[in-house]
């Protein structure tokens, strides 16, 4: 079989088994629109700026676990795409971004949309491809998809010349089943001896702590984590990317960890004498000031990326390379074979601990106020949707809350851009969701700034039926902006407000969706259940919210985990403060 | 501490601005970088010379690994190895100062490549202390350019870095 580049192209995409393909046409992509145009077995979802293309890319890949897959043209719709590789990048989400690019006899000339996507994408792919031969673009496409996947993954980009898709060179095409890299070996296997030590120190621990994140996520591993928590009976904490990889309603969950995690969960890192970290990477956001993170605490660091162990807290006692799942397994076998039993007496005084420590209720918020409190809305919208529904968000004081308030028990239902924290991916990501799982409800969790970003996708969401119900807190304030600039520049508001805030009911009108605006919050839940009951509309919730309202706890820039800021200061009575 | 790490990487375009880049990126610093084609044409082999703590040395290892190109890596500095630099050195010359300077490059093993009325061309190859030794040796006034290939290296012993 003789196929053109473009039509090699569609069918790699095909046979790799790809459902849909995000994009936007130019001129270095002609070629490959009209093989589009030709065939069936990819859809192709027309979005309205490339950087919506890769974060509706980014969202379908977090929700379904397959490969996210962006077309765009060159130039200005590479660089458009930067953006959205970079979200990917930093959490490991699989994508191939497929880029345009002019034709190779006048690369480096400065051609009309010529830019050089392989330089301006090095830093922040797993790799990236530049088609030089035709009849290397099939091999070339698996390995895209084979780098992507595998290991740790990451978006990968290949740069197209647009005489690679020419109609009138045609070449044999066949699809290899199998590759593999001599320089790429993403198969690890782990000693008996690191289990054996792991399993070891765990059970040796008084104070035990199980700091679960994103790899878990990505590597399928849940049902092995849940396992593995309820075997040694340990509390579990999950990071901002971990969230719903154990079920945040069990009662050994103590919440999220980290600048705005519970106090509970920072406390206990804080004072544990083991902590176990699985696909977690010790972020700075999650760790506070390196110096004072979890001082009494030997650690024990599982992740598939040797380069995550040891580059922020250097002290691992015991690090073990491998992908979550087997590695978990692996565990949870020596743990059975093994005849000691977790330190029974020693474990209930640090669950006594624990219960303390959530006795100060960390989460509380003024539950009286005559103002709609952004918290409210998120419980409101978990019972709404049973706390069942894909939550997106965007970035910023929104995220927060919806981490905070929104306890997840699945995994790939909390979908936000956590390494990044790009504002604009929420409405994108959200449409890609729902073209993955379109009987499901869909919220996409944002603010008055953040969806303003990327808000021409409400075009995308109704060309494509993508019936998602988008939840504004609009504080009119960047909020944590404005947060940060309270607790550290004095109140000092710089621009940090909009002074012209369109008119959202009006805005989303006209683009074809249902708007409400919302005042009160007693007006919170029914406009949630009509929302959620209009199945196949797109709906925007535009809801007043309490313009001051910070999120807390908050641990500031260069404090340890110890030294939070809470809403209530200890030993004060909530109600005096909240008066 | 100085490290020469020693890489097998693909032989494809870009392959060296991965590497470059990565240490830009990451605010690695690189003290010098050489690059050539092997025996074996689709693989390149470089020898990058750097510092850092041993914290840093292994994220450098670690994440050079972690580029796709990169088929091998070793630190040279953990084992016996050779270590050698080629440097020619253009250096003024009087005729009083002409016979001492020959027996200095003698006694560093040097070679005079080009002479002319007033320069000598002077070629050396040794481990980096050694070149710099020799430049502190010469009157500092007296050298017109030096150019260093940077180091390379290779273990002893019948150990090789190779696929």
């Amino acid at each position: 079989m003789e196929l053109s580049g473009a039509q090699i192209l569609l069918q790699s995409l095909a046979d790799e088994g790809v459902e849909y393909i995000f994009g936007y046409p130019g001129g270095a992509v002609l070629h490959i629109y009209d093989a589009i145009f030709q065939q069936e077995a990819v859809k192709h979802i027309l979005v309205r700026h490339e950087q919506g293309a890769t974060h509706a890319a980014d969202g379908y890949a977090r929700a379904t676990g397959k490969p996210g897959v962006v077309l765009v043209t060159s130039g200005p719709g590479a660089t458009n795409a930067v953006t959205g590789i970079a979200t990917a990048y930093m959490d490991s989400i699989p994508m191939v971004v497929i880029s345009g690019q002019v034709s190779s006899p006048v690369i480096g000339s400065d051609a009309f949309q010529e830019v050089d996507m392989v330089g301006i994408t090095r830093p922040c792919v797993k790799h990236n491809f530049l088609v030089k031969d035709v009849t290397k673009l099939a091999e070339t496409i698996k390995k895209a998809f084979y780098v992507a996947t595998t290991g740790r993954p990451g978006p990968v980009v290949v740069d197209i010349p647009k005489d690679m898709t020419a109609p009138n060179i045609t070449v044999p095409y066949k699809y290899p089943k199998k590759i593999s890299l001599r320089s790429y070996n993403p198969v690890v296997h782990v000693a008996k001896e690191q289990i054996k030590a792991a399993v070891e120190l765990l059970l040796s621990a008084t104070k035990p702590m199980i700091y679960a994140g994103g790899g878990v996520v990505l590597g399928e591993a849940s049902a092995e984590l849940t396992d593995f928590t309820r075997v040694l009976g340990y509390p579990i904490t999950n990071t901002l990317m971990g969230l719903g990889a154990y079920p945040a309603t069990d009662k050994q969950f103590v919440g999220m960890l980290g600048m705005h995690g519970t106090y509970e969960a920072n406390m206990a890192m804080h004072e544990s004498d083991v902590i176990i970290a699985i696909g977690a990477r010790f972020d700075d956001r999650v760790t506070g000031k390196l110096d004072e993170f979890c001082p009494y605490a030997k650690i024990i660091h599982i992740d598939i990326d040797p380069a995550s162990i040891s580059k922020t807290i250097k002290k691992i006692a015991i690090p073990i390379v491998g992908d979550v799942k087997p590695v978990l397994k692996q565990l949870l076998e020596c743990l059975k074979e093994n005849k000691k039993q977790p330190n029974k007496k020693a474990l209930d005084a640090w669950w006594q601990q624990i219960d303390e420590w959530r006795a100060v209720q960390s989460l509380e918020y003024d539950r009286t106020s005559d103002l709609i409190k952004p918290q409210f809305v998120i419980e409101q919208l978990y019972q709404v949707t049973k706390g069942d529904a894909y939550v997106t968000s965007d970035v910023g004081q929104h995220q927060m809350w919806a981490a905070q308030y929104y306890p997840f028990d699945k995994p790939r239902r909390w979908i936000n851009s956590g390494g990044l924290g790009t504002m604009g991916f929420g409405l994108p990501a959200a449409i890609g969701v729902k073209l993955a799982f379109p009987e499901a409800d869909v919220a996409c969790v944002t603010g008055e700034a953040s969806i303003q970003m990327c808000i021409q996708e409400l075009s995308t969401a109704l060309q494509f039926k993508t019936p998602v119900k988008i939840i504004n807190l609009n504080n009119r304030y960047m909020g944590m902006v404005r947060q940060w600039q309270e607790f550290s520049y004095q109140s000092r508001y710089s621009n940090s407000y909009m002074d012209t805030i369109p008119d959202f009911v009006k805005l989303v009108e006209a683009y074809g969706h249902v708007g409400i605006r919302i005042d009160k919050p007693e007006e919170v839940r029914p406009a949630l259940e009509q929302a959620f009951a209009m199945k196949d509309r797109t709906v925007f919730l535009d809801i007043m919210t309490d313009r001051t309202e910070n999120v807390y706890p908050m641990i500031e820039a260069g404090k340890g985990h110890h030294d939070m800021k809470l809403r209530v200061a200890l030993g004060t009575s909530m109600d005096r403060e909240l008066a | 501490m100085k490290h020469i790490i020693s890489i097998l990487i693909e032989n494809e375009a870009g392959a060296l601005s991965r590497v470059a880049g990565l240490f830009s990126a990451r605010g690695y610093n690189i003290e010098s970088l050489t690059v050539a084609v092997t025996e074996d044409p689709s693989l390149s082999r470089m020898t990058l010379v750097t510092r850092g703590s041993e914290d840093v040395i292994a994220q450098i290892i670690k994440q050079l690994n972690k580029l796709i190109d990169v088929v091998k890596l070793i630190d040279l500095a953990d084992s016996p190895h050779i270590e050698r630099e080629l440097m020619m050195v253009k250096i003024k010359t009087t005729e009083q100062t002409r016979n001492d300077l020959r027996s200095v490059v003698d006694i560093f093993r040097g070679r005079i490549l080009d002479v002319t009325a007033n320069s000598y061309v002077v070629e050396m190859t040794g481990s980096s202390e050694k070149l710099d030794a020799f430049t502190s040796a010469i009157n500092s006034d007296s050298i017109i350019e030096v150019v260093r290939s940077g180091a390379t290296g290779i273990s002893r012993g019948e150990q090789g870095l190779h696929l």
